[in-house]
C-alpha cells in the first residue's frame, strides 16, 4: 500500500526523535547531580529566564483572573450561583490557569531565545570550541538553564497565582459589587493546598520541559542561519505541546485516584 | 627525536553521508615539529583536525596523541588530551556572551581554575602578542572585524601553553604584515617553547615560514609530505600545480566549464 510507507516512515522517525530526546534528557539530569557546577551561569540564567519573564506572567495572570471573574459572574448568574465566582477564580487560577499561560508565554519567550541561542553557538563552532577549551558544553551551557527553569517557573507561577486572584477580585469588588471581605473569605474558604502545590509542581515540570527543549533543539541544530530558525520554531512548538499534554497528565496524578 | 610521534595519524576515513571526505590520511608530527596541511579548498583538511580533536568521530582509522588511541576513547582518556591542545577555529568561533579577554582567559579559568586577576593579566599579555590592545578587552567579539576575532581566536588558542597546537587558517582575512606577526608568533611558540603545531594553510609564504614540514591533502589522503626545502623541487605535478597556482595542469578542480 502506497499510503503505508509515509505512514510507517513518520512514526518511526517520531520514535527516533522521542529517544534522543530521552538520551538527552537523562544526559542533563546526570550532569545535573555530578560536579562541575557552574554558580554564576546558574545565577544569570535564573535572571534571564525568571526575572525577565516577570512582566509578561504577570500581565497574562492578571488579565486571566479579571476575565475569569466575568465569565463566571455571567454565566452562574444563570442559576443564582454568584457567590461561587471568588472560588472558583482562586482554583482555575491555581490550578489550571496560572501554571498554563505561565508555561506557554514562558515557553514563546525564554524557549526560543535558549534554542536560537545554543543552535548560533553550535553553527558558528562555539560549541566545539567549548569543548576543546576542556569545558564540557551540557554542564556549561544545558544544565544551568535547566536548573533555571526548574526553580524559577514555580516562583513565577506562585506570583502569577497572586496576581491572578488580585484581578479577580478588582473586577469583583470593583465591577461586579461584590463585598470586598466576603470575596475574600470565599477566596480562602475552599481553597487547599494541593490547588496550590500542584499548580507549583506543575510550574516545575513546564520549566523543565521549556528550558530542556530549547537546549536540545538549539543543541542540535545545524545548516546555518536558517537551521537556527528552524530550531527556534521547533522549541516553541514541542515545548508547547509537551506542556499541555503534561499537564493533562500531572492532574491526573494529583486529582483522579 | 623521540620515536613515539606527537600527533599519528593512521589510515584515517571520515564521510559525510554518501560523500567521502577523508579517504585513508597517514600523518605523523613529532614532538615540537610543525607541520603545514595546505590543500584545496573542501578538500577535508578542516575535517581532518576535528578528527584529530574528537569533534566529529572518523569512521575508521586511528588517531594517536602521544602513543594513545584516542578513537573510541573514554571521557578521561579525551579530557586528558584536550587540556594539553590549543585550537584555532576557521571562524574563530569566540563565544560572544563573553568580552574578548573573556575569551582569551577562558582556557586558564574554566580549565585550569586560574584565579580572575591573573588570568585577566594574562589575556592582556596575550591580547598584545596577537597585536591587539588593552583597550579592546572588555569589548564584545561581535563588534570586532574578522580578522580581529581570528586575532582573539588565536591568543585563546595559545593562552594556556599547550603542547600541541592546531590553528585553522591563522593567516587568513588578515594583512600581510599582520600575517607575518602571527607567523613570527606560531614560529615562537613552536621553536622556542617546544609545541607541536598542526596548522592549515592557503598561504605558501606563511607555510614556508612556519612550517618544518609540509603535507598536501588530495582527494581524502595525503599524497605528498616532505621538508619546506624539498616542496620547490618535489616532481610530483599535483603539488607543483598547487603551488603555482595554474588552472591547467593534473588536479581534478571540480570546475564546470561552459
Ligand atoms: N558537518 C558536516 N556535515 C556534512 N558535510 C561536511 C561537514 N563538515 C564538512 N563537510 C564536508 O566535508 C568537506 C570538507 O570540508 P572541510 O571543512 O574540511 O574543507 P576544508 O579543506 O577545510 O576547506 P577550506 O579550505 O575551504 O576551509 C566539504 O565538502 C564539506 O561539505
Ligand atoms: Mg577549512
Amino acid at each position: 500500500m502506497p499510503i503505508l510507507a509515509p505512514i510507517g516512515r513518520v512514526f518511526l522517525a517520531f520514535l527516533a526523535v522521542v529517544g534522543r530526546v530521552t538520551v538527552f534528557a537523562a544526559k542533563t539530569l546526570l550532569h545535573c547531580v555530578t560536579p562541575r557546577f557552574y554558580f554564576r551561569l546558574i545565577l544569570k540564567q535564573m535572571c534571564e529566564i525568571g526575572y525577565f519573564s516577570l512582566p509578561v506572567v504577570a500581565m497574562t495572570t492578571l488579565f486571566a483572573g479579571m476575565v475569569l471573574a466575568l465569565q463566571s459572574y455571567s454565566g452562574f448568574s444563570r442559576f443564582s450561583a454568584e457567590s461561587a465566582v471568588a472560588t472558583v477564580v482562586v482554583i482555575s487560577i491555581t490550578r489550571e490557569l496560572g501554571p498554563v499561560l505561565a508555561g506557554l508565554m514562558v515557553a514563546g519567550r525564554v524557549g526560543a531565545a535558549i534554542a536560537a541561542e545554543i543552535g548560533t553557538m553550535r553553527v558558528t563552532e562555539q560549541i566545539d570550541a567549548l569543548v576543546t577549551l576542556s569545558t564540557n558544553p551540557f554542564k556549561y551551557l544545558v544544565v544551568p538553564r535547566v536548573l533555571a527553569g526548574l526553580v524559577t517557573l514555580p516562583i513565577l507561577v506562585f506570583i502569577g497565582d497572586i496576581l491572578g486572584v488580585l484581578g479577580g477580585y478588582m473586577v469583583g469588588v470593583n465591577k461586579l459589587s461584590f463585598n470586598s471581605g466576603a470575596y475574600i473569605q470565599n477566596t480562602f474558604q475552599y481553597l487547599e493546598t494541593l490547588d496550590v502545590v500542584s499548580g507549583l509542581v506543575k510550574a516545575a515540570v513546564f520549566g523543565f520541559i521549556i528550558t530542556l527543549m530549547g537546549c536540545y533543539q538549539g543543541y542540535y541544530s545545524r545548516g546555518g542561519a536558517q537551521g537556527v530558525g528552524q530550531a527556534t520554531t521547533n522549541a516553541v512548538v514541542s515545548s508547547s505541546i509537551l506542556i499541555l499534554i503534561s499537564n493533562y497528565i500531572v492532574t491526573e496524578l494529583f486529582f483522579v485516584r | 627525536m623521540s620515536n613515539s610521534p606527537k600527533i599519528s595519524l593512521t589510515d584515517l576515513h571520515k564521510g559525510f553521508g554518501t560523500k567521502k571526505v577523508l579517504q585513508g590520511v597517514n600523518l605523523d608530527v613529532a614532538a615540537g615539529e610543525s607541520v603545514a596541511i595546505i590543500g584545496g579548498s573542501g578538500t577535508g583538511k578542516s575535517v581532518t583536525l576535528k578528527c584529530v580533536l574528537g569533534l566529529l568521530t572518523p569512521d575508521s582509522g586511528s588517531v594517536k596523541i602521544d602513543g594513545v588511541e584516542m578513537v573510541g576513547a573514554g571521557r578521561n582518556a579525551q579530557d586528558a588530551m584536550l587540556a594539553k591542545t590549543g585550537m584555532l577555529f576557521q571562524g574563530a568561533a569566540l563565544f560572544d556572551s563573553l568580552p574578548v579577554w573573556e575569551n582569551v582567559a577562558f582556557g586558564l579559568i574554566e580549565g585550569q581554575g586560574t584565579d580572575r586577576k591573573k588570568a585577566y593579566d594574562i589575556a592582556i599579555a596575550r591580547l598584545a602578542d596577537v597585536g591587539l590592545g588593552a583597550e579592546m578587552a572588555d569589548m564584545s567579539p561581535a563588534s570586532l572585524s574578522g580578522g580581529m576575532q581570528k586575532r582573539v581566536g588565536l591568543a585563546r588558542a595559545i593562552a594556556t601553553q599547550p603542547e600541541i597546537l592546531f590553528f585553522d587558517e591563522p593567516t587568513t582575512g588578515i594583512d600581510p604584515i599582520m600575517g607575518d606577526v602571527i607567523n613570527d608568533l606560531i614560529v615562537k611558540c613552536t621553536r622556542e617553547l617546544g609545541a607541536c603545531a598542526l596548522t592549515i594553510t592557503h598561504d605558501m609564504a606563511s607555510a614556508r615560514k612556519i612550517a618544518d614540514r609540509i603535507a598536501f591533502l588530495y582527494q581524502g589522503k595525503i599524497i605528498w609530505d616532505g621538508p619546506v626545502a624539498d616542496v620547490e623541487n618535489s616532481d610530483n605535478p599535483y603539488l607543483q600545480q598547487f603551488i603555482s597556482g595554474n588552472t591547467e595542469g593534473p588536479l581534478d578542480l571540480d570546475l564546470k566549464h561552459l
